[in-house]
């Protein structure tokens, strides 16, 4: 049996050793999730250990383009996020609310969901820490605590990675929310050629890595790992320029990029689906045939969808250029009001998946050197 | 309350959407305990006039007598629901709309004399007033029953107004336009069917129709932009439902500009 | 499936989980519009339970939905939870459909109230259009509660026929109370013998001293602006302005994220701003 790392320690271990860590989470009842190579990208699933990473795997990401490569042989973690965030495992995209029955003086109410999954998360980076921190701040920190995320939340366990091979639409560092793992991870990777560095950030995380013969990483490594993520920050493929904000969009409300991006936005909501921070909802209501048994199901919704804005009398934002708009002040400026930072934390992601290659960065970029109107 | 009274009828079509109505095997015993099947062919020999409640309607309009059955129909229907692409859109016959119909009609029929067509596939909603539409080729039987659930117990039955994409991230597919290169019609078609498609790595093929507001000429210069053929575009748009207004547009602006360009 | 059932009352553990209510009275009050009076069904938080004039409760019924609607009633009473209904959708015409006796789930009070507390002292104009009466009607009954505390008070109230004025049969005890009931309609019928036309348009007559006049309006968002506009013209500070303002809402807790007006969760933060705070949204259109 190895020691238990107290908090804080930079442990090195052997990379085959990340499979001891792995038996320990799933020891202690964790399904563990991690990255995987499915579908033609790297997507989030359930794996069992290093077999199911998708080593020596990368992925090029453009405006609109994801296309996976081999990168450097070995390299567990040679890429940056794909299309999932861990956004679906604390927040899913449908949860039942709660049941009603049928009764003779009227209705009762039974529970939704049984007992919330327990996920240890693997490959978590840094841009999805902060996501998770502002989507804590979303549902924990309300004026009613969302029950069903507080359950996944409080029982995951995150394996955080530092990322090294930022991709083509990364911009973390630009809303200084990576690429290095600062906070909120029981235990942070650093990937380095022969060993992995290990930070402990939770006595959680500090037990799961006892599991594995860990020693403590040398001075040597530790600046190697420091100067491997500030090359990484250089290497960003995105900049963000976000002085001014939340003022500077909201001067410029009438701006008339607004209209040209509507030209060409679909209005198909993925870049508020992929992001790791959108929260929006919908409630549905379904009902068996005899009327007996309903039920309240809540599906992940969008500012871009059509039915988000509807009041008797018409829709509110009618067209694709108030939809952007919305999106896009809300991301970059009244999502500050509200929670007191950046909506978006640079992960790229809308800019990726965006079937029509819109990227926020530059709608930004754009909306801040015209004249406001 | 008397159990409301169910019709299904059919027009030009292929008995798909019946068919999934017959598909509601779990169900089928709690549908029958909850409405009265009047009238549905497919389905059993017994057929009891109107009025009906609720009217269920498959298929396009392509005869001057499928007009006159369909008048018909609708003065016995409570709610007419359109359901299937062929009713709501004109379905896959509709693109004879952008051809010469005497000359299939010459290549195919020994007698072409007698047969006797409108000079469009019209989407029933062409004809009458429609009050609800089930989207889809097949439609899904999941929107079905949720949409009987729904006039059963009170509530306004409402079908996505919003895109496939929504659906397809929901169940956590990856994008093939994006990760693969494979042009989509899911971020102009209505959600409903699931996101079958895109999750088995195929594009969608438009099946259940143009969303509300649908950006279609951008997604076509997307799919140029993509390698497509302004050709190939036009093609895209011209499917299942060619015939939906949105789509018959973009169809028509990419073919058009074919030409023009060649 | 076999899952133990939980009754909705005691209070509820899921935040959008309903509490048991019952329909006790129904008063038609204009065409397509009734005002529902509701009891709920737990004595413990029936006595626990108080809201404040310009707040609403989410109402439910299962399988078929749920959504905001104001409390239209004394909140110095507040065992009878009154709501005035325009049925317009899924639920207020399920509710339309109700009888007394039959359940219906509540959960609230939601949202930011009118500030009655801070006016004391003030003239005040209040502003209604339609079925933003409503919200407006607790208001009018604090201000008879606590008459002396307030200086003058204007009520105007827009309907578009005359069939279409809400509470018309409390108008008399209004005035009584010396509330200045001003109505108008955009349409006169053969029995209508009062003033028609926009209620903005009612300002024209006004002549508020802008030091010590607040205005708090509720209607549809064009007859606001207009509202808005007279009131600046008359120098009524933007932060004396007040509006009720509507948008989708489908948790009233500030998570489905539907609500939202710039910065605002009209949830939580709204339904009542004062203008001052939604200018920069409230002149962009489409917004
Ligand atoms: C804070 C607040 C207070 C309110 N107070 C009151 C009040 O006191 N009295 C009152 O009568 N109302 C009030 N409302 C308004 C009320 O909440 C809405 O009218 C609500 O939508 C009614 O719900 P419903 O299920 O009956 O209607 P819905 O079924 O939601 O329909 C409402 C309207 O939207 C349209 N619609 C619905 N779904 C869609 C869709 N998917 N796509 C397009 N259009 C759609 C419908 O056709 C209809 O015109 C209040 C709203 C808020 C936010
Ligand atoms: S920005 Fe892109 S991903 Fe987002 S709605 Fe528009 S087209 Fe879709
Ligand atoms: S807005 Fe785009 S880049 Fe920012 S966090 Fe969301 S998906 Fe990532
Ligand atoms: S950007 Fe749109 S979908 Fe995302 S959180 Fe904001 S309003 Fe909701």
């Amino acid at each position: 049996m190895n020691p238990t790392p107290p908090l804080g320690t930079h442990a090195a271990i052997p990379k085959p050793a990340l499979d001891q860590v792995l038996g320990a989470l799933r020891d202690a009842g964790y399904t563990l999730v991690g990255p995987k190579v499915a579908d033609g990208a790297i997507v989030y699933g359930e794996i069992t250990g290093i077999a199911d990473l998708p080593v020596g795997w990368t992925a090029e990401q453009e405006a609109g383009r994801y296309r996976l490569r081999p990168g450097v042989p070995g390299r567990l973690f040679g890429f940056a996020v794909g299309p999932h965030a861990p956004k679906r495992y604390l927040y899913p995209s449908t949860a039942t609310l709660f049941r009603t029955r049928r009764t003779a003086e009227g209705f009762e109410v039974l529970p939704g969901e049984e007992a919330a999954p327990r996920y240890a998360l693997v490959g978590v980076r840094a841009c999805d820490l902060a996501a998770i921190a502002i989507q804590d701040r979303v549902f924990l920190d309300g004026p009613a605590p969302d029950p069903h995320y507080r359950a996944r939340r409080e029982a995951a366990f995150l394996l955080a990675v530092n990322c090294l091979e930022p991709g083509g639409t990364c911009f973390c560092a630009s809303t200084r929310t990576g690429p290095r793992c600062t906070t909120g991870f029981d235990l942070a990777l650093t990937e380095l050629d022969e060993v992995l560095l290990v930070e402990v950030g939770s006595e959680a995380g500090a037990a799961m890595l006892a599991a594995a013969d860990w020693r403590p990483a040398s001075a040597f490594e530790l600046t190697r790992a420091r100067r491997a993520l500030a090359e990484a920050e250089g290497r960003m493929g995105r900049t963000m320029d976000v002085r001014d904000l939340p003022d500077l969009l909201y001067e410029r409300l009438d701006h008339p990029r607004w209209e040209a991006v509507a030209a060409r936005c679909l209005s198909c909501a993925n870049c508020t689906m992929v992001c790791p921070t959108c929260f929006c909802a919908d409630v549905v209501d379904t009902s068996d045939l005899t009327g007996g048994e309903a039920a309240r199901v809540r599906v992940w919704d969008s500012c871009f969808n059509h039915e988000f804005s509807y009041v008797f009398g018409g829709h509110l934002r009618p067209n694709i250029r108030a939809r952007y708009r919305q999106w896009l002040t809300h991301k970059l400026a009244t999502w500050i009001d509200q929670y007191g930072v950046l909506g978006c934390v640079g992960c790229g992601r809308c800019i990726t998946w965006c079937p029509a290659a819109i990227d926020l960065t530059e709608e930004l970029a754009a909306i801040r050197g015209g004249e406001p109107t | 309350m008397a159990r409301p009274r169910l019709a299904v009828y059919k027009f030009s079509s292929c008995d798909g959407c019946q068919l999934s109505l017959l598909d509601c095997e779990d169900e089928l015993l709690a549908l029958a305990g909850a409405v009265e099947i009047a009238y549905f062919l497919e389905a059993s020999r017994q057929a009891l006039p109107g009025p009906y409640d609720v009217v269920l309607v498959e298929g396009s309009v392509t005869t001057e007598e499928e007009v006159e059955r369909l008048k018909e129909v609708r003065r016995q229907a409570k709610l007419l629901v359109a359901i299937g692409a062929c009713a709501t859109a004109g379905g896959i016959q509709a693109l004879r709309n952008w051809a010469d119909a005497d000359a299939f009609r010459r290549a195919v029929y020994p007698t072409p004399g007698y047969i006797r067509t409108l000079d469009r596939v019209r989407p029933l909603g062409d004809v009458v007033l429609v009050d609800a539409e089930l989207r889809g080729c097949p439609i899904s039987k999941r929107q079905l029953l949720d949409f009987l659930a729904a006039v059963l117990i009170g509530r306004t039955p409402r079908m996505p107004a919003h895109s496939v994409c929504t659906e397809c991230k929901r169940r956590g597919a990856v994008c093939v336009m994006v990760a693969s290169g494979v042009p989509c019609l899911g971020p102009v078609t209505q959600a409903g069917c699931g996101a079958i498609c895109p999750a088995y790595a195929r594009g969608c093929y438009g099946c259940f129709g143009p969303m509300e507001r649908p950006n279609t000429g951008a997604l076509g210069d997307r799919f140029v932009a993509l390698g497509q053929s302004r050709d190939e575009v036009a093609r895209a748009f011209r499917g299942i439902n060619a015939y939906a207004l949105p789509f018959a547009a973009a169809g028509d602006r990419f073919a058009r500009s074919d030409i023009e360009e060649g | 499936m076999s899952m133990t059932a939980v009754g909705p009352v005691p209070p509820a553990p899921h935040p959008l989980q309903p509490h048991a209510a019952r329909l006790v009275t129904v008063t038609p009050e204009a065409p397509g519009i009734a005002t529902y009076v509701f009891e709920l069904a737990d004595p413990a938080l029936r006595a626990r339970y108080a809201f404040a004039p310009g707040q609403f409760n989410m109402l439910f019924l299962p399988g078929i939905g749920e959504c905001a609607i104001s409390l239209s009633s004394d909140a110095g009473e507040p065992g009878r939870l009154a709501h005035t209904v325009r049925a317009v959708g899924s639920v207020t015409r399920a509710i339309a459909r109700l009888r007394p006796g039959d359940a219906i789930g509540l959960r609230g009070p939601y949202g930011s109230p009118w500030p009655v507390d801070r006016l004391r002292g003030r003239d005040l104009i209040l502003v209604a259009g339609g079925i933003g009466l409503a919200p407006l009607r607790p208001v009018v009954y604090h201000l008879i509660r606590h008459r002396p505390a307030f200086g003058r008070v204007q009520l105007l109230i827009g309907a578009r026929v005359p069939a279409d004025l809400l509470f018309v049969s409390e108008y008399q005890a209004w005035r009584a109370a010396e509330i200045e009931v001003i109505e108008t309609v955009d349409r006169a019928d053969e029995t209508w013998t009062g003033r028609v036309g926009v209620v903005p348009v009612l300002f024209y007559q006004l002549r508020p001293d802008p030091r010590r006049t607040a205005v708090l309006t509720c209607g549809p968002e064009i007859m606001m602006r207009f509202v808005v506009y007279e009131a600046l013209a008359r120098r009524i500070p933007r932060d004396a302005i007040y509006l009720s303002l509507e948008r989708n809402m489908k948790c009233a807790v500030a998570v489905c994220g539907r609500c939202q007006y710039g910065p605002f969760f009209l949830c939580k933060d709204g339904p009542v701003l004062s203008y001052d705070r939604v200018e920069p949204f409230f002149s962009v259109e489409e917004y």
